[in-house]
């Protein structure tokens, strides 16, 4: 069982390489147990969903200064 | 107007001046220079004004002087990146890493009041103007050279190899600095816009 520390950093990883197939089986078994972890990775996702968006750089944002 | 196309988008002085602001802020956060940062938006916009007939008018003015802007940023980023050893990542990444351990209890799990919390639904954040103040000073806030490495990884999006070939540093180095910053960012964007309860694990 992998602790949150562990997740933690499997979790930044896994936007950087692809995870082998142990790691994501490990990954979903915490996850699926541990809502700290479940918020952590939406919390990832949001951060490069975010970036991918940020207005300075993109066309399509809704409020130009 | 001429015969061509006649709405689509040209490369002109104004629409280019148009952009210098939105510019001018995305390569300060970058470089963290102002001087640097407004010299280089002054030679993009020069560049690309000479440059103009190359614009083919498939994308917006904006992406394509972006993308002008975002090499030579990363230009930029290589030369000034070329002097920082591993042990200068190492050295001040320190209080993100203690700060980082406190989170956890000895056996490794979250400590109640670290648990990570629902944002809810953090997409009406990015429709706020404030939450990106809010985001670029949480960015401004991380150690210069563990910053370097994040921009270059999701602003400049070069892949986790091609950052480790240009620094110089291993592989599972450039991960320990990306979850550094990631970690840093994401507890200074929990603490000053997203408060929520801590969940119950």
């Amino acid at each position: 069982m992998l602790s949150c520390k562990e997740v933690s950093y499997l979790l930044s990883e896994a936007q950087d390489r692809p995870l082998g197939v142990v790691e994501r089986m490990q990954l979903e078994l915490h996850l699926a147990m541990c809502k700290g972890c479940t918020n952590l990775r939406k919390q990832m996702v949001f951060l490069r969903g975010a970036i991918r968006r940020y207005p300075p750089a993109r066309d399509d944002t809704p409020h130009e200064r | 107007m001429t015969t061509s196309s006649t709405d689509a988008p040209k490369v002109t002085p104004e629409a280019l001046e148009a952009l210098r602001a939105d510019m001018l802020r995305f390569a300060t956060l970058q470089l963290r220079d102002s001087h640097l940062a407004e010299d280089m938006v002054q030679d993009t916009l020069i560049t690309a004004l000479a440059k103009a007939e190359q614009f083919a008018g498939r994308a917006s003015v904006k992406t394509w002087v972006f993308a002008i802007l975002r090499n030579n940023v990363i230009d930029a980023i290589k030369l000034r990146s070329r002097t920082v050893s591993a042990g200068d990542y190492a050295a001040e990444g320190e209080s993100l890493d203690s700060a980082f351990d406190h989170l956890f209890k000895a056996n490794e799990h979250w400590t109640p009041a670290a648990r990570p919390t629902d944002w809810g639904d953090p997409e009406d954040a990015l429709r706020e103007q404030q939450f990106w103040a809010v985001f670029d000073a949480c960015l401004t806030r991380l150690p210069e050279n563990t910053a370097r490495v994040f921009m270059m990884r999701e602003f400049l999006e070069l892949d986790s190899h091609e950052i480790c070939t240009t620094l110089s540093i291993s592989m599972s180095n450039c991960h320990v600095i990306l979850h550094r910053a990631r970690n840093g960012l994401r507890r200074c964007l929990e603490a000053n816009w997203f408060s929520g309860e801590a969940p119950a694990c």
